[in-house]
């Protein structure tokens, strides 16, 4: 029987940096030159299957910009188990970003939670602000996972997933089942479902308008 | 700040949270400010620090409470109703999916100086103590008279006119005993106090149905209970907010709002800037509650005491329920209004292990509210910690609609966010014109 996992996946980085896009690529293999800053997308879900059929089901979390003002609810951080923080390869100011975003995870998140640094815009190499060699003694001294992608070309991008994917089952066994906790699907919740709850007789169906 | 908003909305209160996410899916450029560095306003969930912070600046946490990030303790005692308006609205909105639930495990009732548990079904409500052989057989038929109650169908009715005859007459058709009254309005109708029973019986049998529906809905109790505390419902319609560009900025004090010559808003200053806007939202805090002078834009109606209690144990006589609400009816205790106990722990991932958090709660009626409470908190066994907040209940002096400034009110007293709902619905009409009409959201939409 093929194993199931779910994943709740935070992003965090500065504005522009491609996180969105990022996502974008990942889950609809699509890209837009000309992206807003986000509005109305910051929950979207992909799965990967891993070689040895387990899949694993990412619940993506975008920021929705509320970490612009330093205003990030916990929330948002809370049963995280693993963090895409991301910079721009052009901007050596978002690496610094980054930094205090990691700073951040450390303090707030779990401790068990998997961080992937995630150098993005591959493809404007040409205007390569921040050397491989920099962001990759920074991450291996802290012990993340790192990266570089292109969401406009896709380089990378389903590979800092799946290695994600890859690393999450094993750092954290158990406690990332399906079910467990938050991460888990609604069917599979130790709790009550708002949603599927039955109207009661008489009263019309709440969702059917 | 030189961007001009539609509105700008002052306190992340579960009230101004939930108005702010609806104003932003309906398009409205909202700026969302608190002055605080947390969600929530009056109805955050606090951690450890945070908590002291605000009762006891000059302690810190004692370390055998444990970690401070364990802890998510609630301002205000409230339970979701599971058949509720408030779960109408988490539904539609789909912030459920930021969200979950457990159900809060008992409700009880206290009578003649013990707690029973108030009936989930129809077995326990044979078995109840609350109730004497032939009072359960009144019981039973003034139940069954208000499940079969159908408005178009005169039979149904036996005489009774639910929107005329007062509930005084309901009760006394069905030659029901005053125990049985208090137990009804107070432990199923949720009224504070026994005005209800003169008026009209309608509201009443509303509230009943909602009551019983809830209850059959996850069997244990009628309530259910957001895991990490109330605080995660201001944050969760923070987000849905957020997602539909709604702008946040925590930690901002507010030093003015400012109006023109004719009183009408303009803008809100926070250090030393102004940002603009058309219109205003915010909680009684940010329009000069408790502060003297200025304009008098809230007022006072009187105020609620609230005992946080941090305990070793369970409550004695509750079946070792990991939740439950205990409700005293003021009868009991020879009060005008009801004392709550609304106790949470673990299981909700609002606090350490082994640790129980009861509040204690009542509508202040003397100058020494804190003895109000005592019957309530004699009933929790032996009290490790104990944080006593005495609220004033504010309410707006104007509906806004004159000056663009439209101000929520406290939260109140009840058990429940159906009040708090109500609030919404209300500001939301003087806010946009129009009645609050729930669509559920639209699938994701990029860009
Ligand atoms: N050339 C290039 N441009 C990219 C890449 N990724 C994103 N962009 C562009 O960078 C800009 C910002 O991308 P977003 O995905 O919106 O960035 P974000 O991090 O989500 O930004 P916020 O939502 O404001 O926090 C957009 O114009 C994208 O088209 C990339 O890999 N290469
Ligand atoms: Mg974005």
């Amino acid at each position: 029987m093929s194993k199931q996992f779910q994943f709740k996946l935070v992003l965090l980085g500065e504005s522009a940096v491609g996180k969105s896009s990022l996502v974008l690529r990942f889950v609809k293999d699509q890209f837009d030159d000309y992206r807003e800053s986000t509005i109305g997308a910051a929950f979207l879900t992909q799965t990967v299957t891993l070689s040895d059929q387990t899949t694993v089901k990412f619940e993506i979390w975008d920021t929705a910009g509320q970490e612009r003002y330093k205003s990030l609810a916990p929330m948002y951080y809370r049963n995280a188990n693993c963090a895409v923080v991301v910079y721009d390869i052009t901007q050596s100011a978002s690496l610094e970003k980054a930094r205090t975003w990691i700073r951040e995870l450390q303090r707030q998140a779990d401790p068990s939670i998997v961080i992937a640094l995630c150098g993005n815009k591959l493809d404007l190499s040409a205007r390569r602000q921040v050397t491989q060699e920099e962001a990759k003694k920074y991450a291996d001294e802290e012990g993340l996972m790192w990266t570089e992608t292109s969401a406009k070309t896709g380089e990378g991008v389903t590979e800092i997933f799946t290695a994600i994917a890859q690393k999450l089952p094993l750092t954290a066994p158990g406690a990332t089942r399906a079910g467990a906790g938050r991460t888990g699907g609604p069917s599979a919740r130790a709790g009550v479902d708002l949603n599927k709850q039955s109207t009661t007789p008489g009263q019309p169906d709440a969702c059917n308008c | 700040m030189d961007e001009e908003y539609d509105v700008v909305v002052l306190g992340t209160g579960l009230t101004e949270c939930i108005l702010s996410g609806l104003l932003s899916v309906e398009g409205k450029k909202v700026l969302h400010m608190d002055r605080n560095d947390y969600y929530g306003g009056d109805s955050a969930s606090l951690n450890l620090t945070q908590l002291y912070r605000k009762f006891r600046p000059n302690q810190t946490p004692p370390t055998e409470l444990g970690r401070d990030r364990d802890y998510a303790v609630d301002l205000v005692p409230k339970f979701i109703i599971a058949s509720g308006e408030l779960t109408k609205i988490l539904v539609h909105t789909d912030v459920t999916r930021y969200l979950e639930f457990k159900q809060i495990a008992g409700s009880f009732v206290y009578r003649d100086g013990k707690i029973s548990k108030v009936p989930s079904t129809e077995m326990e409500a044979v078995r109840s103590p609350l109730m004497g052989l032939f009072e359960k057989r009144r019981a039973k038929k003034f139940f069954e008279f208000l499940q079969s109650w159908r408005d178009e169908d005169p039979s149904t009715h036996q005489g009774i006119n639910l929107d005329r005859d007062s509930m005084k007459t309901v009760y006394e058709k069905f030659g029901l005993e005053p125990g049985t009254q208090d137990f009804i309005g107070h432990a199923m109708a949720l009224y504070l106090d026994d005005d209800y029973i003169t008026k009209p019986a309608r509201p009443t049998y509303d509230r009943i149905i909602l009551y019983t529906s809830s209850m059959a809905r996850y069997g244990k109790s009628p309530y259910i209970y957001p895991l990490y505390g109330l605080g995660e419902l201001p944050q969760s319609f923070a987000r849905l907010s957020a997602i539909y560009g709604g702008t946040y900025m925590l930690d901002k004090p507010i030093e003015a709002i400012v109006t023109d010559d004719d009183g009408k808003f303009v803008g809100v200053t926070s250090a030393g800037e102004t940002v603009k806007a058309k219109q205003v939202i915010g909680d009684p805090s940010y329009f000069g509650a408790g502060q003297e002078g200025g304009k008098v834009r809230v007022l006072e109606e009187g105020k609620v005491v609230r005992a946080i209690c941090f305990l070793n144990h369970p409550i004695p006589g509750t079946e070792d329920s990991d939740s439950c609400q205990i409700i005293i009816p003021q009868n009991q205790v020879n009060r005008r209004n009801d004392i709550y106990i609304a106790m949470v722990s673990h299981t909700h991932n609002v606090c350490a292990k082994d640790i129980y958090v009861a509040i204690v709660s009542t509508i202040v009626e003397t100058s020494t509210p804190e003895l109000e409470i005592a019957p309530g908190l004699s009933l929790l066994g032996p009290i490790y910690d104990k944080f006593v907040d005495i609220t004033p209940l504010y309410t707006p002096t104007s509906s806004g609609e004159a000056d663009n400034i439209f101000i929520t009110r406290s939260y109140d007293a009840t058990s429940h966010f159906e009040t708090v709902v109500e609030d919404v619905q209300d500001v939301w009409k003087r806010v946009t014109g129009k009645d609050l009409v729930l669509k559920k959201r639209e699938v994701e939409v990029q860009g």
